[in-house]
């Protein structure tokens, strides 16, 4: 098998939009694999096809070298999934609920124990796991959630958001058990996220999608090195100056990408610090006031505003559809 | 196959039990609608209402109505209950394991089932200690056996309702429209003997009235309905409802 994870034109229609279109990539074997796109990109419906939660309208797919479609129940004895929103038992234990997934799973009693304790030291839940999920942190509830996703030996693990809506603290905390599975498991670890910083720390490989589409696909370095150089934010007085802006930088060649968003002008130079004198001169020259300056050295978001012309910032509503699912299940 | 789908059935009805155990404290306070009817409501109608027969109208009437009535909320409940799996999420974990969603709505079903009848037993141990006497021993297994029956009815409707129902909100609706005219057009508080014709007609239409009828024979003796119509009414209500139930389950979108 040279593919954990092999796609070839996979789509998906609801009704009236295409939430995935014509994707095409290919996961190696023990890969730390990364979907990165803004909220409604796609990210949640490609990886739902891919675990068999949903059929896919269009193209196909193999999960350790199973058709989604054909072998869906061979598809789901060799993945975890860990979903966007939770998926636990909140009325039962930590431990219960690992038991019930080694159940589902077809463990015997004695390979399930071992396990349940494995998992739970693993994710450093083994002091809480007798009380009810209900009282759990955010954090302890991603953990938790991870350790059932790895209970019955995947060989793939899909993980959907893991850290959205955590605080940073967390945030890396969850980050450091990713790494650790990845690395001592040997898991294949598909993860979406619209958190560039977890993308570039994590992922062996990343695929930035937008609208359903695959933009670029590549290790976070090269996508980097990708933009040509570092890029220079400059705040206008007046966005009517945007466009005579950006014709001066384009025919001075100093700056190789220029694009726009709201009152400001970002453009690709190389080595910034040394290019922002001559950046401001020119503007000065064309008499266009600047109101702020500020460089950047080039991270994953900068590769996604290249590629789809919008900051990845800027549909940021994930944060409140969270909040909203704890409020709804603290109701309860 | 057997054994993966019993251990499909087997996992499902252990969760229901976990979570029954759970809320014990519910369970408690389900009891003290039948109880406070047996203390208050069976002295009160003894007074001054009588039985075609003459005798008077007492807790051993009411005593089988109680228990359809809690098996009808109970069960109705549990088959309910997969909204909340669906809102709060644990019915994704379920349906993304490799095993049959049909085997996991049976398993659903006789986990509901088996906590409807324990609040039966329940009821039926109150009932006895508040003084009703049973015909026989034999009579008191049957008509746990004409719970569950009646309770796997129940949850197949209620099965079938959550999988057409989006949210709780609709749930709420569906439930006070359902529940209160079942019971109060089932003969579990009066004789179903001389009914007006518009009356008799709901009342026959209801699969509760069979399932009230069944247990009162089996704990008195006595039934208006022939106790052989009863067992077939439940009996079919029973198969209808689970079929119809595991149907909607497995088309259901998440
Ligand atoms: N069940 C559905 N029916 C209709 N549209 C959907 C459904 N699920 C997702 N979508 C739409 O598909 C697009 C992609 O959604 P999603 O995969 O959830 O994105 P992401 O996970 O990247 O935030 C969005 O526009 C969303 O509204
Ligand atoms: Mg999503």
């Amino acid at each position: 098998m040279l593919y954990a994870i092999e796609t070839e034109g996979i789509t998906k229609k609801f009704d009236d939009i295409t939430a995935v279109n014509n994707v095409s990539i290919s996961v190696k074997p023990g890969e730390l694999f990364g979907l990165l796109g803004p909220n409604g990109a796609g990210k949640t419906t490609l990886i739902n096809m891919l675990s068999t939660m949903i059929e896919p309208t269009g193209g196909s797919a193999r999960v350790w070298d199973f058709d989604v479609k054909k072998d869906a129940s061979h598809v789901r004895q060799n993945i975890g999934m860990v979903f966007q929103d939770t998926t636990l038992d909140d009325r039962l234990t930590g431990r219960e609920n690992l038991d019930l997934h080694g159940r589902l799973y077809d463990m015997d009693s004695k390979h399930r124990k071992k396990r349940i304790e494995e998992v739970l030291s693993l994710v450093e839940l083994s002091d809480r796991a007798n009380t009810i999920v209900k009282t759990y942190s955010g954090g302890m509830t991603r953990r938790l959630e991870i350790a059932r996703g790895l209970m019955h030996h995947p060989h793939v693990l899909f993980l959907d958001e893991p850290t959205l809506g955590l605080d940073p603290q967390t945030r890396n905390h969850i980050w450091e058990y990713i790494k650790i599975l990845n690395k001592e498991e040997g898991v294949t670890i598909v993860l979406t996220t619209h958190y560039m910083e977890e993308a570039d720390h994590l992922c062996h490989r990343i695929a930035i999608i937008d609208h359903g589409e695959i933009v670029a696909l590549d290790t976070p370095e090269a996508l980097k090195n990708m933009l040509g150089g570092d890029v220079i934010t400059l705040e206008l007085e007046n966005p009517d100056n945007i466009p005579r802006l950006c014709e001066i930088y384009k025919k001075d060649g100093c700056a190789s990408i220029v694009s726009r968003k709201n009152n400001d002008v970002f453009i690709t130079v190389r080595d910034g610090e040394r290019q922002i004198p001559h950046v401001l001169e020119l503007a000065s020259d064309a008499g266009i006031p600047i109101r702020s300056v500020s460089l950047h050295k080039p991270t994953l978001d900068d590769v996604f505003l290249h590629f789809t012309g919008r900051a990845i910032r800027d549909k940021e509503a994930g944060e409140t559809e969270r909040v909203g699912y704890i409020l709804r299940a603290r109701r309860k | 196959m057997v054994r993966k789908a019993a251990n499909t059935v087997y996992t499902m009805w252990l969760r229901e039990m976990l979570r029954f155990w759970r809320s014990k404290s519910r369970i408690i306070g389900s009891l003290a609608t039948p109880f406070f009817f047996l203390v208050f409501l069976g002295p009160g109608f003894s007074s001054s209402y009588r039985l075609p027969s003459g005798e008077p109208l007492d807790n051993s009437f009411l005593a089988p109505g109680l228990i359809g009535m809690a098996i009808l909320f109970s069960s109705l409940m549990g088959g309910v209950s997969i909204i909340w799996d669906k809102e709060f999420g644990f019915l994704k974990e379920i349906l993304i394991a490799p095993v049959s969603r049909f085997y996991v709505a049976l398993g659903k079903a006789v986990g509901g089932v088996t906590t409807s009848i324990i609040q039966g037993i329940l009821i039926l141990i109150i009932a006895w200690l508040i003084g009703i006497k049973y015909n026989s021993l034999p009579g008191v297994v049957a008509s746990i056996g004409v719970m569950f029956v009646l309770g796997i009815g129940f949850i197949g409707l209620g099965i079938a309702l959550a999988s057409k129902i989006e949210s709780h909100e609709g749930f709420q609706m569906v439930m006070s429209f359902l529940t209160m005219p079942l019971v109060l057009l089932s003969g579990a508080f009066f004789p179903i003997t001389h009914l007006p014709g518009w009356l008799k007609l709901l009342v026959y239409a209801n699969p509760l009235t069979y399932g009230v009828e069944a247990i009162r024979w089996c704990l008195l003796g006595n039934s208006t309905i022939p106790i052989i119509y009863s067992l077939a009414g439940i009996t079919l209500f029973a198969f209808f409802m689970m079929l119809l139930g595991g149907k909607l389950f497995d088309s259901m979108e998440i």
